[in-house]
């Protein structure tokens, strides 16, 4: 991709620091770009009307001389999860429809303050439910390399809007792999910090303590400028931490030059490969370790063996705090209102909630439901959170030995669109490898490693360290980036099919 | 065999307030019979020696000083009712007829 489009966040952000763009060329060639080929795409559910007017202002506040940001000016797309007080808050859910937030998500006004652009919001499942952006109320969207396939989910917006070249930047949110699986099968990159590290506060909530926000990109360096921008304590946010987190983007600049692989402790973890997962997947993740031996990384294999658990402990979590966090989804305050005649305030209730939900969101609130009823309570939702304390056991046990984990971020490359979508329990296995990070509350990245052989599909390599460690990440995976281009010759993102009529 | 029944269904969908239709009762319940099957074996190492974790990073009272900031409008806080009066949302009745 050539022009402004092609430019990464970083190179884009130099460029505009040094007058040779403004953010008003910038902003137009990205809302050029959405016109040309989000009709395929449909990463977009809403696109700003003034995205322009907030460019023309950051440069005429660069004019006048004000210091600014290190990404003022600079485009970014906004997962419809997170609300804005400019465009309406959908989480991809009929019942929020035209909804108007009156404040801004913290990373948003974050975001705002540091001089980025917001382009619109992208699709995701509804309320963020879904491996695939099918459950999406407004459509699902299409992988940017293979239109028939998923952008993988929930976050496949934010993921397909920056493989598309649509935007340089988007935020993300990941409860159980919504930010890493998508990134993994577009060929992007994905983090989700340690649990706390970015706001909540705005992000609509599926999973209270699992959800976190984080940056999607399309390089290690852009997705640590923005986590520099979101991350640290948020007064609105009762579990945002009061670490003080060092320069992402600096750990991402020191990690490129290579020689943190010297001597690197890495561990694969046995429980997430091998059965299940697709040969070419388990081909590239393989000759990725063998890349980071010979850069002299000592890698070793680890056991976690209640990582078969945690599958089914995450569908018993997120259901059950999900079916209390929808319960606010009333006709009451905001959102639809279906009122039949005569009605009682409940039967209108019950009306509206049935209208309102699509399918995946009524199944997981009854099943959460049923996970907390009295009588359940102690065998699924109390078992579910004791699988939770072994898995962090498994972890801290794992990190002894070493100083990341690695595993293919997800089993299969984008499964066709369709596929799986009637399939509930097919679609839960997909997160098999990303949901342990969320039970732990660890950070994890998705790196993309190259295409498997059989679909010339994208294939991600996932990092995790330990909480607080989002750094290391950083610091990893942009080595792992820069190994993988220097065999490629090139990016990945490079040979993603043109789109908009080019194909 | 799982113990889900469309009676069983109809009971959970009342207390979520989702008034399901036929269909939908019968698809949520073979589907939620197969998943439930398939999750129910996080008890198989739930032993009573391991104590539970609800939050991944343990945060303790955790508080901020009690003073008035930054806060929402009554016409903000109303902006996306679906209905309201006098400052306040606006509801059907409460109890029904029979009630």
């Amino acid at each position: 991709m050539s022009g402004i489009v092609g430019l990464t966040a970083a190179q884009l952000a130099e460029r505009l620091g040094a007058g040779e763009v403004s953010s008003v060329e910038a902003t137009s060639a990205h809302l050029d770009r959405i016109a040309a080929v989000d009709g395929d795409v449909n990463a977009f559910l809403h696109v700003s009307d003034h995205a322009l007017e907030v460019a023309r202002s950051i440069d005429d506040r660069r004019a006048a001389g004000e210091e600014l940001g290190p990404l003022a000016g600079v485009p970014l797309a906004i997962k419809d999860v997170l609300v804005t007080t400019d465009m309406p808050s959908t989480s991809g859910s009929r019942i929020l429809e035209g909804y108007m937030s009156p404040y801004d998500a913290t990373v948003v006004a974050r975001s705002r303050a540091a001089g980025l652009v917001p382009l619109g919001k992208t699709n995701m499942d509804e309320f963020a439910m879904g491996s695939s952006t099918e459950h999406s109320a407004f459509g699902p969207t299409r992988n940017p390399w293979d239109l028939s396939r998923i952008p993988g989910g929930s976050g496949g917006g934010s993921a397909a809007a920056v493989a598309a070249f649509e935007a340089p930047l988007a935020l993300g949110s990941d409860t159980g792999g919504s930010i890493r699986q998508p990134a993994h099968v577009t060929g992007t990159v994905g983090v989700k910090p340690t649990y706390g590290a970015v706001s909540r506060y705005g992000s609509i909530a599926l999973a209270s303590s699992l959800d976190q926000v984080g940056p999607v990109s399309r390089t290690v360096l852009d997705a640590g400028l923005l986590q520099d921008i979101v991350q640290g304590h948020d007064r609105f946010d009762s579990t945002s931490l009061t670490t003080q987190w060092p320069s992402m983007a600096e750990a991402a600049r020191e990690g490129a030059r290579g020689d943190v692989l010297d001597g690197l402790r890495v561990g694969i973890v046995r429980q997430l490969g091998g059965e299940g997962f697709q040969a070419g997947v388990r081909q590239r993740f393989t000759e990725t370790v063998e890349m980071l031996q010979a850069a002299g990384a000592e890698v070793v294999e680890v056991d976690a063996p209640h990582f078969e658990y945690a599958v089914a402990a995450y569908y018993l979590i997120l259901p059950a705090e999900a079916s209390s966090n929808l319960a606010k989804f009333d006709s009451v305050r905001f959102g639809l209102r279906v009122e039949p005649a005569g009605a009682t305030s409940e039967q209108m209730m019950s009306a509206t909630r049935e209208a309102g939900f699509g399918p995946e969101v009524k199944r997981r609130i009854i099943l959460g439901t049923y996970a907390l009823s009295s009588g359940y309570y102690a065998a699924y939702y109390g078992s579910a959170q004791k699988v939770r304390t072994l898995i962090q056991r498994d972890f801290s046990a794992a990190f002894a030995q070493v100083d990341v984990l690695v595993s293919p971020t997800a089993p299969t490359t984008a499964f066709p669109l369709g596929e799986r979508v009637n399939d509930p329990l097919a679609m839960y296995l997909n997160d098999v490898t990303t949901i342990p990070a969320n039970l732990a509350g660890i950070p994890g990245i998705s790196v993309p490693i190259g295409l498997a052989p059989e679909d010339s599909l994208p294939v991600g390599l996932q990092i995790m360290a330990p909480a607080y460690r989002d750094d290391r990440l950083y610091r990893v995976g942009a080595a792992v980036e820069a190994l993988v281009e220097n065999a490629l010759g090139g990016t990945l993102i490079s040979r993603a099919p043109a789109l908009g009529g080019a194909r | 065999m799982s113990d889900i029944t469309p009676e069983l269904v109809r009971h959970l969908a009342s207390l979520s307030r989702i008034d399901l239709h036929d269909e939908e009762v019968t698809s949520l319940t073979s589907e939620l019979g197969q998943i439930v099957e398939s999750i129910a074996k996080v008890q198989e190492v739930a032993t009573d020696d391991v104590v539970a974790t609800s939050h991944p990073i343990p945060l303790q009272n955790v508080s901020r000083p009690d003073e008035v900031g930054e806060t929402l409008t009554q016409e903000q806080a109303l902006s996306n009712a679906p209905d309201s009066a006098d400052g306040r949302f606006r509801v059907p009745a409460i109890l029904g007829g029979e009630q």
